[in-house]
């Protein structure tokens, strides 16, 4: 469980995130969504303790992360941040190895060789993984990244945008592999996402913000409506009946 | 897993390894042992070229010991400036700054200056002896210590505004001295200017048994730590996210960078641009992120570049005074066209 208590982060007095009281139950997928500027990738580098808190705690697993020290911390939270560049001259194979930092300290093991291999070929890397990640394309890079927080093998999954710069086919690989991590190996993952569809979809459970606040948060039956997608995204949202459950038209 | 559409490469070649390729190994061994045979080659040169009595007798002997005394003070200072601007890069997440901007050369010189200053020539006497050494040493890296220290345990902990004041206090100190060399007698001047470029000459035998642990140490140091190097070299998010203590990780490294370049400082006076010089050539030549790598690469190339500088400038030029010029202006040379060429800092 991921729960967060008046959580506030003030970057100007203008500028506030928060407070936000927020309970995330274990297993599953929560998708985060919101319109820009919402403040989602704030709370999830927040939970993720890459950002300080100016006030309230947030409590993974019943560890605070502000007291907790990073190194357990990474056996049982990984993130992907929405913007990523390395400077260094890495392959797509050695960068999906760092996940294996917490355990291996840098010295890869035959086992963590393997859960490398399992992730880049999961991401259908397989063929492009002896490549410096400068000689990728942009969705490319994106999957290579996300196989490194793939990689870090960790119980809680924080993903901010993981679906960027993604193609249709990769977009719904990705999203059935976390379902299926979720549902099988009992992950948590948050995830922020832009496409209400596939939130509704895959998710099982949707937390809108705006403004710095959480102002829904809820099944997707409960958030996909009418109602309630045009006031969160201003913007006007029709919820029809589709093939597989209801789809959003906004367009 | 199941869904794979790629072919994933074939097992058994599978590794995350640094020079995963058998290429890439063969490319590294062979620049590594081209940069040993330069070394030994300038290292043996330089002990007997010009040596004026024949080969091993005990003339021939006493004057190569003469000599080695510099060879050693070049090993220290390739050790530190190698492995101090490699470290001091990645800790910046930045291939072009060097940890001499961080105000250490201003020190010195300021430091020497005002010797030179209050004391007359004969502050330069003053200044040599192994208390001395120790005191400059010491002075510059509670200097360095003050400054990451205040500044990164701010709430503002910023790298880039830390480097920025360093560089103001850096102008500064360098303003001050520049003001007392005006005010100095030509003599005196003269006196000083020799101290104000590196000069392996600089060095004194004395200080060896000092210096040399103090390069060592540190240096072994950040060799052992090159694993979290290689994560630290991610950023900072990455690495916190990977379960490095960031900040603790970011001291431990500017420490052991400020005492490696206080001690080359100290030892043979202000050398700019050779780090920035020879990490990029490291860079280059190592092709790897791998710490482990690079600093071995590091630390021969700046060998033979100090070495081979010094082996030419010597014997064909007959100029050894002004070898650190030349490298700080190859050095200078290569640091525009880097950043002309990235098009940014
Ligand atoms: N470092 C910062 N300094 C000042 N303000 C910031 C900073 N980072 C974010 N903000 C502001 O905080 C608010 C929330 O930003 P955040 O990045 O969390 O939004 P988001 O919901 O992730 O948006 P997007 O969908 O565009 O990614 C925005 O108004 C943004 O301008
Ligand atoms: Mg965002």
């Amino acid at each position: 469980m991921i729960s967060l208590s008046e959580v506030l982060k003030e970057y100007s007095s203008e500028v506030a995130i928060g407070p936000v009281d927020l309970e995330i139950p274990r297993g599953g997928i929560t998708a985060l969504v919101g319109p820009n500027g919402a403040g989602k990738s704030t709370l999830l580098t927040m939970i993720g303790r890459l950002l300080g808190l100016d006030a309230g705690t947030i409590e993974i697993a019943g560890y605070d992360v502000a007291s907790t020290p990073s190194k357990d911390l990474a056996k049982i939270v990984s993130i992907l941040r929405q913007e990523n560049h390395f400077i260094t001259r890495l392959t797509v194979r050695q960068l999906v190895a760092f996940g294996r930092f917490p355990y291996s300290k840098g010295r890869l093991t035959v086992a963590d060789e393997k859960i490398v291999s399992e992730a880049i070929d999961f991401l259908g890397l397989g063929v492009l993984e002896n490549r410096y990640l400068d000689q990728l394309s942009g969705g490319q890079r994106q999957r290579a990244y996300v196989a490194m927080v793939l990689s870090q093998d960790t119980e809680y999954v924080l993903l901010d945008e993981p679906l960027n710069n993604l193609d249709m086919r990769h977009s719904v690989q990705m999203m059935q592999h976390l379902h299926r991590a979720a549902e099988e190996l009992g992950r948590t993952i948050v995830i922020v996402l832009h496409d209400i569809n596939f939130a509704g979809h895959y998710a099982d459970r949707i937390c809108a913000m705006k403004e710095g606040r959480v102002v829904e948060f809820g099944t997707p039956a409960e958030i996909l409506t009418d109602d309630v997608l045009t006031r969160v995204f201003d913007t006007p949202v029709r919820v029809i009946d589709g093939p597989n459950g209801p789809l959003a038209v906004y367009y | 897993m199941a869904e794979t559409l790629a072919a994933p490469a074939p097992v058994g070649q599978r590794t995350s390894r640094s020079l995963g390729t058998s290429r890439s190994r063969r490319r590294y061994w062979i620049i590594l042992s081209i940069l040993l045979v330069l070394a030994v080659g300038f290292a043996f040169g330089l002990l007997a070229w010009d040596n004026p009595m024949p080969f091993s007798t005990s003339g021939f002997w006493r004057i190569a010991e003469l000599r080695a005394a510099n060879l050693v003070v070049m090993v220290i200072v390739a050790i530190c400036q190698a492995t101090a601007t490699v470290s001091f890069q990645t800790v910046a997440n930045n291939r072009i700054v060097t940890p001499s901007i961080m105000g250490f050369e201003s020190l010195y010189v300021a430091v020497q200056t005002s010797a030179v200053y209050f004391l007359g020539a004969a502050g330069v006497i003053a200044l040599q002896g192994l208390p001395q050494f120790l005191l400059q040493i010491a002075l510059m890296v509670a200097f360095a210590l003050v400054l990451y220290g205040w500044l990164l345990s701010g709430r503002y902990a910023n790298l880039q505004i830390m480097l920025l004041i360093g560089i103001i206090i850096g102008g500064g100190l360098g303003s001050v001295a520049t003001f007392m060399q005006r005010l100095l007698t030509p003599s005196e001047f003269d006196v000083l200017a020799a101290r104000l470029f590196g000069n392996i000459s600089n060095a004194h035998t004395e200080y060896l048994p000092v210096a040399i642990p103090l390069c060592i140490v540190p240096a072994v140091l950040l060799w052992l730590n090159a694993r979290r190097l290689n994560i630290v070299s991610l950023g900072r998010e990455s690495s916190i996210g990977l379960g490095l203590n960031h900040r603790a990780e970011l001291m431990k490294v500017l420490f052991l960078v400020s005492i490696l370049m206080a001690v080359s400082t100290a030892l043979v006076g202000p050398m700019t641009f050779l780090g920035f010089l020879v990490a990029t050539l490291a860079y280059q030549f190592a092709d790897s992120y791998d710490h482990r790598l690079v600093f071995p690469v590091a630390a021969l190339t700046c060998f033979v570049v100090l070495s081979g500088a010094y082996f030419v400038m010597r014997n064909i030029f007959y100029a050894h005074g002004v070898v650190s010029i030349v490298i700080e202006l190859v050095g200078g040379a290569v640091f525009l066209f880097v950043i002309l060429r990235k098009g940014r800092l």
